[in-house]
């Protein structure tokens, strides 16, 4: 007879209030087989674990019951102490009778009746429980990053550091990312630029990272610490190992008229470019839509200055296929369509723009090398406004929920330069509630105000219309409880941000679950903040949610240690919990093979021994190394043959009658 | 004078919610009859949230909402305020005699011009 | 192409150019528009209050026509517009609404919303196409710089109406371009006129039509094309005759050779 124990948790007062555990402990007493219950306050203590390990060694327990938390908190540890005590630790079985029961009733006699059905429903399936062995893996020692923004760079440059190999994968033809086009940088005012470029010269110089800039990852499979990924290089009609990155091709190009994309479409590119003076790689890459030899066959002018014989307007897309044991994911943002809050005057007011475009127009390596002017008609601007929270905090389906959480304070820089370098300018700042916690930021917002005279007003602007050449700004100042009307030059918008669009792509691709505005979900909110639930997949800056620069390197940081930690290890312990079919009962429909998402399931022909003869028939075969154990081929089985360790069929349906008794 | 059973009302009418607002003013920055207003947009979400409705119903500023609904469009909360000028509006007119507009006003100012859709409209807008 | 056409008042009286060359073109242009035979007055203006249920009745009438014709219902004044689709969306998605008026009203068969409330000008975009009116127009209005005139009520609230992105809407400069004349982008084309306070205060909207026609000017603009009565009256009367403000149908009509 198999011999079982029991331990009720009280969890101080957060099981204990709402649940009888005595009354539960002399429940579980009279189940058949338990020869042991007992309650404790904390059974998660080293004192409990103690009296855990000593009652399976007294009782010779052949399996363990504990009502507690979630498994989510715990079943770990308690897995932990039952193999020290010498119990296989899938002997376990926990009853969670805190999340599921005492913290959502309030009534103690219906708590401890729903309590003492739990147990007896852990006794049920313990009893069924079978010893399970969990097996190997190796791990590539590669690490994939997937964006070569800050988030990416950061990422990149620490798990390099380690001494593990990285490979970036990089949309655009450089990286650099939203930073590279950033003027200055809040609170300090340091140029991005200054701080960014050694950091891509780093990776570009880096023996351990290799990147792939103008390339997309278009399929992953596998598992934590055996990912294969597929990367489509795009051709960018230029041999890269023979490109100087002289830019004369850029000099001579015909084609002049395509938006500059770095400059935030402020000015025009040539279709063979380099995005900027510090691009990484420092390689030229013609646009296929404005490339007039590559849409008439006619010019080839690049071809003939290029002294290094690099262009090749026959180059195709290629695509590479490579391991990697961890992914990181740092997809970064962008910011949303204006389209829909035009009564700002965005889409059809050259003087109305974003910050971003503020940023390139402020920027000496800009369109106007740093010289502000009103992109209508080139004057300098004497009255600016500045308008927050477009498109953020709201509820329309054209609105984002959440803050932004960088404009409060990126707008205070922009005022305070604005006003440091053009004294005689006005500055106004129309705002919903200034958020500016953070070391030293509260502190550079006051002095905006104080020290750099910015009109900060409580207030929105609601209408912007254009008239001979200058904006008349309609707004509200709640405070005076007065509508205002500015006559302004500029407009700039603080416009929402959002994920990047190629987020959900990857995210599916990567089976890592995302919220509903695309930003990727973490696996514990705080304890696990750069980790997705997909295990292998970490995350790194923007793609998980809005944050500034120094949370972002922060967090790139933290995503690449725990990258490093799980790269150090020459293999890892695979879950044991996984399927496993019944070669007599299956019949070879491949169902199961269809709906493994992770592709564990092959068929294999195989003789049986039928009476008067062999058969051969095909079967259904799982390669425990990839399954996860998500159980979606056990419910697809027609025959029932497949069954997943841990949970099977019987087990749970014995779980099912134990709660009907 | 609070009156909460009245904000029920309003909300009930109004099919809004007061408490979604976030302050942002975004109504009153929109408003295109701004000036002719005593209490303007974003001050009827916050006193029907205060239950001070009182006040707001005795005031002109009820027949001075232009209906146009730029403030509902806009307000990126959904609190939609013209919804709720217009519910403490006919709080006021349905009781007996509180008509805003009577036909014998009308007739002698009456443009030839005036397209009918003007009156059914301020009829509708202003009396029961 | 046959519609079952809703008229209301205004066109029937000092609105009626909006009227009259809408029906010269819809013959030019293939389409049939069927007058609901006893139309009643649709009220001018949508009551946002949801207890509101006798003042929408009559658009609910017009709608059971619509939906016993087996047609959508084409409107053609902005605010008989509003109102009918608006209370249409009341129908399809206020249970007690719909409750109460169709316990009023007994129809045969209960109204649920079933019909399609369709605009002139919509019906223009997606049913004949603007390609297609390009094609029938006999004298193009080459070189005229014309102001579309939104005003509100075929925009918002843009969840209901869903006629066109409210803040930047294009139809009608869409349909300028068809009659081959250029559009003129102004922003104040989607704020309001001021509409029915001209009753108790012409100097609001005196006010408002001013800076609506200064705006347009200033952008260049040599006439303003309207779907509402209500707004040509307040631009042209109230706004002191600053600036020409047509039907856009009485544009079509001359575009197609029908004026």
């Amino acid at each position: 007879m198999k011999k079982i124990g029991v331990f009720v948790c009280w969890c101080g007062s957060n099981i204990a209030a709402t649940v009888d555990v005595k009354a539960v402990v002399e429940a579980c007493k009279k189940e058949p087989n338990v020869v042991f219950a007992e309650d404790y306050q904390y059974i998660c203590s080293e004192i409990g674990q103690n009296k855990m390990a000593d009652a399976i060694r007294d009782y010779k327990l052949d399996g363990v019951v504990i009502c507690s938390c979630s498994p989510r908190m715990h079943e770990a540890t308690f897995r932990k102490t039952a193999e020290k005590a010498g119990l296989n630790p899938y002997m376990i079985e926990v009853a969670n009778i805190r999340e599921q029961c005492s913290w959502i009733h309030k009534d103690i006699e219906e708590g401890t009746e729903k309590a003492i059905v739990l147990a007896r429903t852990a006794i049920a399936k313990v009893l069924l429980n079978a010893p399970l062995q969990a097996g190997e893996s190796k791990v590539t020692k590669r690490a994939l990053v997937i964006g070569g923004g800050i988030a990416g760079i950061q990422s990149a440059l620490d798990i390099a550091d380690a001494g593990f190999e990285v490979d970036i994968v990089e949309k655009k033809p450089s990286i650099g990312g939203k930073m590279s086009q950033l003027d200055k940088t809040f609170p300090t005012l340091d140029c991005s630029a200054c701080i960014l470029t050694p950091k891509m010269v780093d990776v570009s110089a880096h023996e351990k990272i290799n990147i792939f800039a103008y390339s997309e990852v278009e399929a992953v499979s596998g598992f934590v610490g055996n990912f294969t990924a597929k990367i489509r290089q795009k051709a960018r009609y230029v041999d890269t190992a023979k490109c100087t990155g002289c830019r004369a091709c850029m000099e001579k190009c015909p084609s002049k008229k395509s938006l500059n994309e770095f400059n935030a479409g402020l000015d025009t590119r040539p279709a063979i470019y380099i995005p900027f003076a510090q691009a990484v790689p420092n390689k030229a890459t013609i646009d296929p839509n404005a490339c007039i030899k590559l849409k008439t066959g006619k010019c080839g002018i690049c071809s003939k200055v290029c002294t290094a014989g690099a262009i090749d307007y026959e180059q195709k897309d290629q695509i590479i296929e490579r391991e990697y044991g961890a992914i990181v994911v740092a997809t970064g943002y962008n910011i949303i369509n204006l389209d829909k809050f035009n009564e700002l005057g965005y889409s059809d007011c050259k003087d109305v723009i974003t910050s971003l475009e503020f940023e390139r127009l402020t920027n000496a390596a800009g369109p106007t090398k740093g010289h502000l002017i009103c992109p209508s008609d080139g004057r300098e601007p004497k009255k600016i406004v500045f308008v927050q929270c477009v498109g953020s905090r709201g509820l329309r389906p054209c609105d984002k929920q959440y803050c932004s959480k960088i404009c409060c304070m990126y707008t205070a820089k922009h005022a305070m330069l604005l006003r440091e370098k053009h004294p005689e300018t006005e500055v106004y700042v129309f705002y919903i509630d200034v958020r500016t916690p953070g070391k030293n930021y509260d502190e550079f917002y006051r002095r905006a105000v104080e020290q750099y005279g910015v009109h900060y007003i409580k207030g929105q602007v609601g209408k912007v219309i254009e008239k001979d050449g200058h904006l008349e700004v309609q707004a509200s100042d709640l405070l005076a409880d007065e509508q205002l009307h500015i006559d302004a030059d500029l407009v700039v918008l603080a416009a929402a941000i959002e994920a990047d669009d190629t987020a959900r792509k990857i995210g599916t691709m990567l089976t890592a679950s995302m919220d509903t505005n695309d930003f990727f979900t973490e696996a514990h909110a705080k304890l696990k903040p750069v980790e997705s639930p997909t295990a292998g997949i970490f995350l790194s800056g923007m793609c998980q949610g809005p944050k500034d620069i120094p949370d972002t390197v922060a967090q790139a940081g933290a995503a690449a240690v725990k990258v490093i930690g799980l790269l150090s290890k020459d293999t890892l312990k695979c879950n044991a919990c996984v399927a496993s079919p019944n070669e007599n009962m299956c019949n070879g429909c491949s169902l199961c093979a269809t709906v493994c998402p992770y592709g564990a399931i092959t068929y294999v022909d195989k003789e049986f021994r039928i009476p008067g003869g062999v058969q051969v028939r095909r079967v259904s075969q799982v390669n425990e190394a990839i399954c996860q154990g998500c159980g979606a081929c056990t419910v697809a089985c027609m025959s029932g043959a497949m069954d997943l360790k841990g949970f099977t069929n019987k087990e749970i349906m014995a779980e099912v009658e134990s709660i009907c008794k | 004078m609070q009156n909460l059973k009245l904000r029920e009302k309003i909300e009930e009418m109004s099919g809004v919610s007061v408490l979604k607002c976030m302050r942002c003013g975004k109504c009153s920055a929109t408003c295109p009859n701004y000036d002719e207003m005593e209490f303007h947009p974003h001050q009827f979400v916050y006193f029907v949230e205060k239950g001070e409705i009182d006040k707001l119903a005795n005031s002109k500023s009820i027949y001075t909402c232009l209906s146009c609904m730029a403030c509902v469009e806009r307000c990126p909360r959904q609190v939609e305020p013209a919804k709720i000028i217009e519910a403490v509006k006919l709080l006021q007119i349905r009781k007996q005699g509180n008509n805003h507009l009577k036909p014998e006003q009308v007739s002698v100012s009456l443009d030839p011009e005036l397209p009918a859709q003007a009156l059914t409209s301020a009829f509708r807008k202003y009396s029961k | 192409m046959n519609f079952t056409y809703y008229p209301g008042c205004t066109l029937k009286a000092k609105g009626k150019d909006l009227d009259i060359y809408a029906r010269k073109c819809a013959e030019v242009l293939g389409v049939t528009m069927d007058e609901i035979k006893d139309w009643q007055c649709c009220g001018g203006c949508y009551t946002t209050s949801q207890d509101e249920i006798a003042t929408k009745l009559a658009s609910v009438r017009a709608l059971v026509e619509a939906k016993n014709n087996n047609t959508e219902l084409l409107t053609l004044c902005s605010a008989c517009h509003n109102v009918i689709k608006r209370v249409n969306n009341d129908m399809a998605t206020n249970d007690y609404f719909n409750f109460r008026v169709n316990n009023y009203l007994k129809l045969d068969q209960p109204y649920n919303g079933e019909a399609t409330v369709i605009h002139y000008l919509e019906m223009l975009r997606d049913k004949v196409g603007f390609d297609k009116i390009k094609e029938k127009v006999v004298n193009p209005l080459t070189g005229k710089k014309i102001g579309a005139y939104y005003g509100c009520l075929l925009l918002r609230p843009s969840s209901v109406m869903a006629f066109d992105n409210p803040e930047n809407p294009t139809i009608l400069e869409d349909f300028i371009k068809a009659i081959g004349a250029t559009p003129v982008i102004y922003q104040m084309r989607n704020e309001c006129c001021g509409a029915y306070c001209t009753l108790e205060d012409k100097a609001i909207p005196k006010k408002r039509s001013d800076k609506i026609i200064e705006n347009a000017l200033s952008k260049g603009a040599e006439c303003l094309i309207t779907a509402c009565p209500l707004c040509l009256y307040n631009l042209k009367v109230n706004g002191g005759d600053k600036i020409p403000v047509y039907y856009f149908t009485e544009l079509l009509a001359e575009a197609l050779g029908v004026k």
